[in-house]
């Protein structure tokens, strides 16, 4: 059986995506979630910047070098500025209320077993899925 | 170790595990808008790799929080700072809904997001920044909300 070349890359891009978040909870103690990171960095409180701040640099640089190695893995999708910018506040907002978005719960959450991490993700893949639906499958 | 170089080397693994997740959100094919809005259209043409980046991701960081269990603190700082919440409540799923929304209107999470960002789309610039200004403006209004709400 010929397994799809992407789901090949997916597994391999996940192990890196769980590796990053190893070893941030291992070593630092920290939940690797982004939204929670930038959030911590709109509000700084002393001592605790730092490492946001370094993370989010090196998340920039990692998309740097990517860029570099294979440009083809990044495209912008089919959506007009208006609306990515409706995404964004909703995405920014949910985020900030939900406490947590695709790596802190749909990553970090459900691998430490949290019930409320497992339903928040069931929730935000259902909303996004029904919003795809709902736009045609890729809204401009 | 000092509190100083100790600092400093928390800041190195932060600055390390940032450009391992850049790079793996880039393999795994999350910085593509359209397959990730591939992945959420269940119902036409269904594209189910994403699933395998959360089966992966999660198979790499549940095996290690098994192991990390057993030890006292992580090996940088004093304690793990985890979540330990476990009900539900109305806050939660509300917030989780609304982020739902967003994903599926742009095909963007705040990681890949913020990833995109080298490539100088105006799509990735304008979703970033919309997304910071959402961030905050919910952070100071939070509050307030809750103020007025225990008032009535």
């Amino acid at each position: 059986m010929d397994i799809p070349l992407d789901w090949i890359r997916a597994l391999q891009g996940g192990a890196l995506i769980g590796l990053s978040a190893s070893l941030l909870l291992g070593l630092n103690g920290r939940v690797m979630g982004i939204s929670g990171i930038v959030g911590g960095l709109l509000a700084p409180s002393a001592g605790d910047v730092a490492w946001r701040a370094l993370f989010i640099a090196g998340l920039v640089g990692g998309g740097l070098v990517a860029l570099a190695l294979m440009p083809g893995a990044f495209s912008a999708g089919s959506a007009s500025l208006g609306l990515v910018l409706l995404a964004g506040l909703l995405v920014g907002v949910g985020t900030r209320i939900g406490n947590g978005c695709t790596s802190g719960h749909g990553v970090c959450g459900i691998s430490r077993f949290s019930p409320r991490s497992v339903a928040a993700t069931l929730t935000f893949i259902g909303t996004g899925a029904l919003t795809v639906l709902l736009t045609g499958g890729g809204a401009r | 170790m000092t509190p100083r170089a100790r600092e400093r080397a928390q800041g190195v693994v932060a600055l390390l595990s940032g450009v391992l997740f850049g790079l793996g959100l880039a393999v795994a094919g999350m910085t593509r808008a359209e397959k990730v809005i591939g992945f959420l259209n269940f119902f036409r043409g269904w594209d189910p790799s994403l699933m395998f980046v959360m089966g992966g991701a999660i198979a790499v960081h549940a095996l290690a929080w098994r192991l990390l269990q057993g030890r006292p603190s992580p090996l940088l700082s004093a304690r793990f700072l985890v979540p330990t919440r476990r009900d539900l409540d109305v806050r939660l799923l509300l917030g989780a809904a609304i982020f739902g929304v967003g994903w599926g209107l742009g095909g963007f999470c705040p990681g890949p997001g913020i990833a995109s960002l080298p490539t100088a789309a105006p799509t990735a610039i304008v979703f970033v920044l919309a997304m910071l200004a959402g961030s905050y403006a919910t952070a100071r209004l939070d509050p307030l909300v809750t103020r007025a709400l225990k008032r009535s």
